[in-house]
């Protein structure tokens, strides 16, 4: 018993060690996992670059411009509604009705969301998500995380996808072969629409990993104080 | 009689004195405002984007050219690399400070290039300027109306200088280009000091990859 409880101490004052060591080298606050992090984005980029670039090409040639649009609107027509639900969540009743007033008109009368009417009209999307109500609910945002396949987030992103997974509604369909199509579908649409975004990346940063790592914190920033973000600290890091 | 003279004279030159003044202001008088700026130049560059077979047929050299004549102008690089350098821009040498300016200056170049090559007739929509009579820096805001995907915001921030409003950062969907950089410019300084940075922009520039 007593032995138990000593490689216990042990086991965690090596942990508390090698994560002062981790500190050490690395001493950014936002991202203390950034060695494993970088790992991650490598195995993430060798299999954008080997299988989601040539699919994403294929895809843009082969579908016509208005036919990839209402894909993506079709899919944003849902997360409009994930966002309305948020902003209840958060209490701002304006918001949801501006996001509630995109998800019906643009079901209703824009073909159950292939059409973006309410865009087209001038109403924005709210573009809110659960990783922002945790945050707005005052969740630290915690570290800074890279995911293969998924991409940039932070422990209190990664809650709210979690969350999100579980509100459906396509997990709940339960023909499997057509749920597993839709959600092939939704990543094909997603990084179809990030494709000039990475290009410009591409020449743009002088470390991909650095750049998209600010960019995500920044964007996320950005939302979370609803598009006024306080000014930062210059002396961050 | 000479002081008289003199007199006269110094009359005569008070005049000239104001009149010069007075010419000089008329420009800043008649200054157009940041936002009005903002849309001129991006129409004009659109418009020779449009018109020019070369470019929609992606030659680099012709998108270089339209970049360099028509929007570079109405940036402030100088203030620019100084914001994105942060509290390293007084630690380098003037010399340091000139090559940044010049690199950072050509990486943007070649990233506008690459964003105007994918041009598809986006359509711009400016929103209200929020501005207050004196105001010698705002941010201009637009929402990028994409043919594919969601609308971009994409936002100016412009600084009035004695040659008139300059853009000094470009902010995309709540994104600062000079923030971004200067946790990147942090970075390669940290790594191998001011000389290393000029030397990876430099690299960036000569078309090396990066990491």
């Amino acid at each position: 018993m007593i032995k138990g409880h000593a490689s216990l101490h042990a086991a965690a004052i090596a942990l508390a060690a090698s994560l002062v060591a981790g500190c050490a080298a690395s001493p950014s606050r936002v991202d203390p996992f950034e060695p494993m992090n970088r790992a991650f984005y490598q195995v993430h980029d060798a299999v954008d670059t080997a299988v989601m670039k040539p699919a994403i090409q294929v895809y843009i040639d082969v579908v016509p411009q208005p036919i990839r649009k209402s894909v993506s609107n079709f899919f944003n027509n849902i997360e409009d509604f994930i966002s309305a639900i948020n902003d209840l969540l958060q209490g701002d009743l304006d918001r949801f009705g501006n996001d509630m007033g995109r998800v019906t008109l643009n079901t209703g009368w824009g073909l159950g969301g292939l059409i973006d009417l309410a865009s087209m009209l001038g109403i924005e999307r709210g573009n809110q998500d659960f990783g922002l109500t945790f945050g707005k609910w005052g969740l630290d945002q915690g570290p800074y995380l890279f995911v293969p396949l998924l991409g940039p987030t932070t422990f209190r992103d990664g809650a709210g996808w979690i969350v999100r997974l579980y509100v459906g509604p396509v997990g709940y369909i339960s023909d499997v072969p057509l749920r597993n199509s839709i959600y092939g579908v939704g990543a094909v649409d997603l990084r179809a629409q990030v494709t000039e975004t990475s290009q410009i990346i591409d020449t743009a940063a002088l470390d991909r990993y650095v750049f998209i790592r600010n960019a995500y914190l920044q964007r996320r920033r950005y939302l979370l104080y609803d598009g006024k973000p306080p000014p930062e600290p210059e002396e961050q890091q | 009689m000479n002081a008289m003279r003199q007199i006269i004279r110094r009359i005569g030159l008070a005049t000239l004195f104001a009149a010069a003044t007075v010419l000089n202001a008329a420009p800043a008088l008649a200054q157009e405002a940041p936002d009005v700026m903002v849309k001129r130049v991006a129409q004009d560059v659109l418009a020779a984007v449009k018109a020019d077979p070369l470019i929609q047929a992606g030659n680099q050299a012709r998108i270089r050219e339209v970049i360099e004549v028509k929007l570079l102008p109405n940036f402030d690089f100088a203030r620019m690399t100084a914001l994105a350098m942060g509290k390293n821009w007084r630690a380098a040498t003037p010399e340091q400070q000139k090559r940044l300016i010049d690199e950072f200056r050509s990486l943007l170049v070649r990233t506008y290039s690459g964003a105007i090559s994918q041009y598809r007739n986006e359509t711009i929509d400016y929103k209200p300027l929020r501005m207050s009579a004196g105001d010698t820096d705002v941010l201009v805001r637009t929402n990028v109306v994409r043919a594919t995907g969601s609308p971009v915001q994409i936002d100016y921030g412009m600084e009035k200088t004695a040659d008139g409003w300059k853009c000094y950062d470009v902010v995309v969907g709540g994104v600062s280009l000079v923030t971004n950089y200067r946790d990147e410019f942090n970075e390669q300084i940290k790594n191998g000091g001011i000389d290393g940075l000029v030397k990876t922009l430099a690299d960036r520039n000569k078309g090396v990859a990066a990491k």
